[in-house]
C-alpha cells in the first residue's frame, strides 16, 4: 500500500483523496454557514428565520441548492457567451484553490509550501478577475457599474492587507502558513498586534466584498451589483464562492493572528482538544463576526469605502509596521530563520 | 485638543464596539414574529373575518329577509332574494356574498336586527379559484354550524358595548 501511494497514479490519487476530504466539509461548511448567516441576522432583528425545511430549518441549504440547480439559466441575448459562463467557474475554482495551502493542523496542509501567504495573497487578488469578467461580460450597466467598484475596492483594500501581513511576517521570518501558527505558540499574534488585527478583519470584510463594504452588490443602489444578470447554477457558483473566500478569509484571520490550531497560551485542559477542532472553532467566531458586522452596520458609502482604504487603513498598517520593525530591531528579537 | 480627542475617539472605534454589543443585546431578546401557520396571534372578538349566517338553536335559521345588510352594503357585495315559506314566515331564498367586493367593514352585522348575519374570526378562507369566493346561502349558513360557539362567545364579551 505504501510503495503503491509513491508511484505517479497513487500521488494523483492520494492528492484527489485529499483534495476530496477538504472540499466536502469545506462546501458543507458554505452551505451551512448560509444557514448561519440567516439565522443571526434573523436573531438579531428578533425574526426566528428559515425553522420549516427540517429540525430547525436545517435542511434549508439542501432545498436551497436543489431549487438552484433545478432552475433554468439564462444567458442574456447580449452577453459574451463564454466569458459570462467562465466568470462564476473562475470565481468558485479561486475560492476552492486557495484552500490548499490552509493548514488545518500541524502539517495538515496539501500542499505546504514555503511561500504559503504569498500564494494566498495571489489568488485573492486573482478574485478580482471574476468580479470583473461577470460585470463585463453581462453587458449590464448594473453589473458593469458593480464590477467597477468591486475592482477598485479589492485593490485598494489589498494594499493595506498586504501591510498588516507583512508585520506579521516580520515577527515570524517565514512565509510558510505552518510557521505562521507555530510562531504563536507562546502568545498569538492579535495580543501584541491587536491594531493590526481590527484593521486586517476589517479589511477582509471588504476584500470579501461583504457589508458594511458590500458596495458592489450595493442591494439597494445597483439591484445585486455585478452577478445581477446570473440565475441558477451560475449564480449559485458566485454565491458558493463568495461564501468560500468569507470561510478563506476567517481562515487566515485564525491563522495570522488567531493561533492557528492552537490551543490557547497551550494550557493544560484545552490542549486535549485535538487542533482541527481549535481551528473549526477559530473561524466559526471569526464568521460569526462577519455576520454580526453585517447585522450592524450600515453600507459605506462610495467615497469614504475610499477614504477608509487609502487615507487611513494605509498610513495606520504602514506605521506600525515600522514601530513592529523597529521594535524587533532594537529589542533584537527579529527571527533568525536558518 | 478637540482634534485629538475626535481622532482617538474614531481610532478606538468605540462608537461601533457600541453598536455592535447592542446587536449582540438583541439575540437574546424575544423574538417579535410568530411561528405563523402553527402559531396564531390574539384576535380580538370584534375582528371582522370571514362571514357567517347564524341559526336559532332550534336549528332555525336567524334571518328574516329584511334586507338591512343589503342596503347599509357599501360595496353592495351581498344580494338576497325572499319569498314568504310554506309556513308563512318571511325567509330567503337567496343570500350572496361577494367576497371579492367584501371590504369587511361590518356593517351588515351592524344593522342586522337579528344578529343573524356576522362576521367571524376566521381569515384563512384564501382560494384557488375566483368563483370559490363567490359565496351563496349555503355555504353561509355552513360557516355558521361551523362556527357557532366562538360567534356566540364573542357576541357575548363584545354585547357590553352594544
Amino acid at each position: 500500500m505504501h510503495a503503491f501511494l509513491q508511484t505517479p497514479l497513487g500521488v494523483v490519487i492520494l492528492t484527489l483523496a485529499e483534495a476530496l476530504a477538504l472540499l466536502v466539509p469545506l462546501l458543507m461548511g458554505v452551505a451551512y454557514l448560509t444557514y448561519a448567516e440567516r439565522k443571526v441576522l434573523a436573531a438579531i432583528q428578533m425574526r426566528r428565520g428559515p425553522n420549516v425545511v427540517g429540525p430547525f430549518g436545517l435542511f434549508q441549504p439542501f432545498a436551497d441548492a436543489i431549487k438552484m440547480v433545478m432552475k433554468e439559466t439564462i444567458i442574456p441575448t447580449g452577453a459574451n457567451r463564454l466569458l459570462f459562463l467562465m466568470a462564476p467557474m473562475l470565481t468558485f475554482a479561486l475560492a476552492m484553490i486557495a484552500w490548499a495551502v490552509i493548514p488545518v493542523n500541524d502539517g495538515w496542509a496539501i500542499a505546504n509550501i514555503n511561500v504559503g501567504v504569498l500564494y494566498l495573497f495571489a489568488i485573492s487578488s486573482l478574485g478580482v478577475y471574476g468580479v470583473i469578467i461577470a460585470g463585463w461580460a453581462s453587458n449590464s450597466k448594473y453589473a458593469f457599474l458593480g464590477a467597477l467598484r468591486s475592482a477598485a475596492q479589492m485593490v485598494s483594500y489589498e494594499v493595506s492587507m498586504g501591510f498588516i501581513m507583512v508585520t506579521v511576517l516580520i515577527c515570524v521570518g517565514s512565509l510558510n502558513l505552518n510557521d505562521i501558527v507555530m510562531a504563536q505558540r507562546t502568545v498569538w499574534f492579535c495580543v501584541p498586534l491587536f491594531p493590526m488585527f481590527i484593521m486586517f478583519f476589517i479589511s477582509t470584510l471588504a476584500e470579501t466584498n461583504r457589508s458594511p463594504f458590500d458596495l458592489p452588490e450595493g442591494e439597494s443602489e445597483i439591484v445585486a451589483g455585478f452577478f445581477v444578470e446570473y440565475s441558477a447554477m451560475s449564480f449559485a457558483l458566485f454565491f458558493l464562492g463568495e461564501y468560500a473566500n468569507m470561510i478563506l478569509m476567517s481562515a487566515m484571520t485564525t491563522i495570522l493572528f488567531l493561533g492557528g490550531w492552537l490551543a490557547p497560551f497551550g494550557l493544560e485542559p484545552f490542549t486535549w482538544i485535538p487542533g482541527p477542532i481549535w481551528f473549526i472553532a477559530k473561524v466559526m467566531v471569526v464568521l460569526f463576526g462577519f455576520l454580526w458586522v453585517r447585522a450592524t452596520f450600515p453600507r459605506y458609502r462610495y467615497d469614504q469605502l475610499m477614504r477608509l482604504g487609502w487615507k487611513v487603513f494605509l498610513p495606520l498598517s504602514l506605521g506600525y509596521l515600522v514601530l513592529v520593525a523597529g521594535v524587533l530591531l532594537v529589542m533584537g528579537w527579529l527571527p533568525h530563520v536558518a | 485638543m478637540a482634534f485629538l480627542d475626535r481622532t482617538a475617539r474614531s481610532l478606538l472605534l468605540g462608537e461601533l464596539a457600541g453598536g455592535m454589543a447592542l446587536t449582540l443585546k438583541y439575540i437574546f431578546k424575544r423574538k417579535a414574529t410568530i411561528n405563523y401557520p402553527y402559531e396564531k396571534g390574539p384576535i380580538s372578538p370584534r375582528f371582522k373575518g370571514e362571514h357567517a349566517l347564524r341559526r336559532y338553536p332550534n336549528g332555525e335559521e336567524r334571518c328574516i329577509a329584511c334586507k338591512l345588510c343589503e342596503a347599509v352594503c357599501p360595496a353592495q357585495a351581498i344580494t338576497i332574494e325572499a319569498e314568504p315559506r310554506e309556513d308563512g314566515s318571511r325567509r330567503t331564498t337567496r343570500y350572496d356574498i361577494d367576497m371579492t367586493k367584501c371590504i369587511y367593514c361590518g356593517l351588515c352585522e351592524e344593522a342586522c336586527p337579528v344578529d343573524a348575519i356576522v362576521e367571524g374570526p376566521n381569515f384563512e378562507f384564501a382560494t384557488e379559484t375566483r368563483e370559490e369566493l363567490l359565496y351563496n346561502k349555503d355555504r353561509l349558513l355552513a360557516n355558521g354550524d361551523r362556527w357557532e360557539p366562538e360567534l356566540a362567545r364573542r357576541l357575548e364579551l363584545d354585547a357590553p358595548y352594544r
